[in-house]
């Protein structure tokens, strides 16, 4: 007789239907999207502030650099000495003054360029100002060397991007690496939320179990194994389905509020929005955001969405196996701490390692001996995928973890047949070896 | 084939615990089977082979004949002593699923709930959680759902424990007429009353043996004592009980009479029939009670368990 259907049919059921559940669904999504929205919004507060910022030029030379924009404005102080002009703008409560001294010689213009304010003055206010007097600065020596033609040497300048190519003819490039960096680590932790969220899920449910007394009576019906994969299977589809409300409902808020509140999803990282403005006119980097998107669609699709979905499973199927032995093993949520931990821990590590060494070199040894090892290949093997894996390796690292996925389910069955039946005493790990022999 | 349910010589450990010792039993279809035993002696362990929850090491179990097979489960109603049920699912809903686990087709499975539930006046849980319910209430329903796949064979642990004694009778009586029906029921439990009541057969488990079974008058036969309880009026009260000590082995009686002039609880020497005795005590006084003393089920638990 095969319940396994049923099981999943109720566990599912019951997941979704609970009251908290539902919240959390419905909620969350709204928490997130309010939570980016005030950011959103401050961030945009701060930057729509009016600063108004006066220059001290004693050279002459710079005046003509200082061109208004909407949120700043320069006010040029003319034939006024340094003190005055400091008293005036601390008076009239300036965002600050910018002096630069008075000097012969073009090249200690530089050094002595300084800019007065009542508080430290923003990080990219600075940067701004002095990628001006740069640019201005460096023209003007060309010029004074003789004989320069600013156009040409405009011309002249060459933009290089190394291209690269793998032997067999893959093409990438630095900004392909960062687009396979971005997705290989939003899967690698997308698979690790998942574990976490919904292998303590799964534990719940089956302490649950246990301390409502039910489960003897559903055991005399069914095969322990039997209800632990429907159990597992069951919670990882409202999982899924938790997952795709989530994105959904986020998605249609985003729209929603950028609609009725103006704010485009872009402006959302504006602390630095002059940067990014100043950088989108520069034709370089208008090409690299398109670059960006043809590496987006140079990335091997069909492989990443198909390892994705076999090392998701399989990897998700693994620690949710060991979950529920926890989960047996325990008659209340405060005992499972110390069982945690060695479950806990490869996840960790696998994100670590990813994150840190991937990015170093993603065919390193050490990306590649832990894209095998079954507890980490799964978060570490779906952030090399983007980088190019020969097919052999994916297929026997898959296969080590099919492997692993059998063991960690024939052990946690062991556990989960006793376990559920065990109640008092939390077990010690020596105990629970005696339960894998009964 | 008399027997419905055949456990020979099965014996299962828990690493160097020994939890059965190759115990048989033989349950007669039809019968109320009491499986006895103190706290710990193996009881549940037994039970559980039965339910295949747990394998023996070794022995087998036959149902009807057959080895045991994952589809008994179907004949099998097993009510376990820890039960429960999802705390947060409705009455109605957690009863159908429980009834499609034991293979029940869904609409029959909701017809027979309407009987069921008609019949015990629960019909109005329906829409109701567990959570809402008193301990008796669920207790209702979970005796429910252990008979609604109308199982060949009834396994029920201390089915009375958590009911008032309105409810408790009214499942005593529901468990008798489902073995007038054609169940075969194995009742474990303590309350060695209930015990005498139900019971046909019992076997008595202790430290993972089985000490005893049978059927429960010939095991009484077999503990009888040949003891009377002797009710007797006279006026020569010390006279009489005189005659009766020289003749016979006596014991304080405690057994409660209108006459209380002697009051005694007699033996039989070896070799007499109570005839013989009834009829030296009617030379000597009136009888107004005589009465064998039948061991109980009490008796003969206590017994059993302190020889062994």
């Amino acid at each position: 007789m095969n319940h396994l259907p049923l099981i999943i049919k109720r566990e599912y059921l019951t997941k979704v239907k609970n009251k908290s559940f539902i919240i959390m669904t419905f909620v969350s999504p709204l928490i997130m999207v309010a939570l980016i929205a005030v950011v959103a919004y401050l961030s945009q507060v701060n930057n729509d502030k009016q600063r108004t910022i006066s220059v001290l030029d004693e050279t002459g030379l710079l005046t003509d650099v200082f061109k208004n924009t909407d949120n700043t404005t320069y006010n040029i102080l003319k034939g006024s000495n340094l003190e005055d002009a400091k008293l005036t703008v601390r008076e009239k409560e300036e965002y600050g003054l910018l002096h630069i001294a008075s000097t012969n010689d073009i090249a200690n213009v530089l050094p002595a360029v300084k800019f007065y304010s009542e508080e430290s003055p923003s990080i990219s206010i600075i940067s701004s100002l002095e990628r001006k007097i740069e640019k201005k600065l460096s023209d003007t020596k060309l010029q004074m060397v003789g004989g320069v033609d600013l156009e040409k040497i405009e011309a002249s300048r060459a933009n290089i991007s190394i291209d690269q190519e793998t032997f067999s003819g893959e093409k990438t490039s630095k900004v392909d690496s960062y687009m396979k960096l971005a997705f290989g680590g939003f899967a690698g932790y997308l698979l690790f939320m998942f574990i976490i969220i919904y292998g303590n899920m799964i534990m719940r449910s089956i302490i649950e179990e246990k301390t409502s007394r039910i489960i003897e009576v559903i055991i005399s019906s069914v095969k322990p194994i039997q209800l632990m994969m429907g159990k597992i299977i069951g919670t990882s589809l409202a999982g899924i389905t938790q997952f795709v409300i989530w994105m959904i409902v986020g998605g249609a808020l985003v729209t929603i509020l950028s609609m009725v509140f103006g704010i485009s999803m872009t402006e959302m990282q504006t602390p630095q929005q002059d940067l990014i403005n100043e950088a989108m006119k520069n034709p370089e980097v208008a090409n690299e955001m398109q670059l960006a998107f043809q590496s987006f669609l140079n990335l091997p699709m069909t492989n990443l969405i198909v390892a994705f979905l076999f090392f998701f499973i399989g990897g998700y199927l693994l620690y949710s196996s060991l979950y529920a032995a926890v989960g047996a093993a325990v008659d209340n949520e405060t005992d499972t701490q110390q069982f945690m931990m060695p479950i806990i821990m490869p996840l960790i590590l696998a994100v670590y390692v990813g994150i840190f060494t991937v990015i170093e070199d993603p065919h390193g040894t050490v990306s590649t001996v832990f894209s095998f090892i079954p507890f980490t290949s799964p978060v570490v093997m779906l952030m090399r995928i983007p980088f190019g894996v020969p097919l052999w390796q994916q297929a026997v690292s898959f296969l080590i973890l099919v492997g692993t996925f059998m063991f960690t389910v024939w052990f946690a069955a062991k556990i989960y047949r006793v376990g559920i039946l065990m109640y008092g005493k939390k077990p010690s790990y020596k105990e629970l070896y005696k339960w894998i022999k009964y | 084939m008399n027997n419905l349910l055949v456990a020979d010589s099965v014996s299962k450990s828990f690493g160097e615990f020994r939890a059965l010792n190759s115990v048989s039993i033989s349950v007669p279809k039809g019968s109320i089977f009491g499986l006895l035993g103190p706290n710990g002696a193996g009881k549940t362990t037994l039970i559980r082979i039965i339910n295949q929850i747990t394998m023996p090491d070794s022995g087998k179990v036959t149902l009807d004949g057959e080895p045991l097979r994952p589809e008994h489960i179907q004949n099998i109603g097993y009510l376990p002593e820890e039960r429960g049920l999802y705390k947060s699912m409705k009455v109605g809903e957690q009863a159908l699923y429980l009834a499609q686990l034991k293979g029940l087709d869904k609409k029959v499975a909701r017809e027979r709930l309407k009987y069921w539930f008609d019949k015990l006046e629960i019909g109005d849980w329906w829409n109701k959680k567990i959570q809402e319910l008193s301990k008796g209430q669920a207790q209702k329903i979970q005796f429910v759902v252990t008979v609604l796949h109308q199982p060949k064979l009834l396994i029920f642990d201390e089915p009375f424990s958590g009911f008032d004694p309105i409810n408790a009778n009214l499942i005593k009586d529901e468990i008798l007429q489902l073995r007038d029906e054609g169940a075969t029921v194995i009742f474990s439990t303590h309350r060695m009353e209930s015990v005498e009541e139900l019971c046909d057969h019992i076997a008595l488990i202790h430290k993972s043996n089985k000490v005893l079974d049978g059927k429960l008058t010939d095991i009484k036969r077999q503990y009888k004592t040949n003891t009377f309880e002797v009710g007797l009026q006279t006026n020569a009260v010390d006279e009489v009980t005189k005659a009766i000590k020289g003749k016979f082995e006596v014991f304080p009686a405690t057994f409660k009479n209108l006459n209380d002039d002697v009051k005694l609880n007699v033996k039989l020497n070896a070799n007499d029939s109570s005839n013989d005795l009834l009829s030296f005590l009617t030379s000597k006084a009136e009888v107004h009670h005589f009465v064998e003393v039948v061991p109980s089920a009490n008796d003969i638990f206590i017994q059993t368990v302190k020889n062994n």
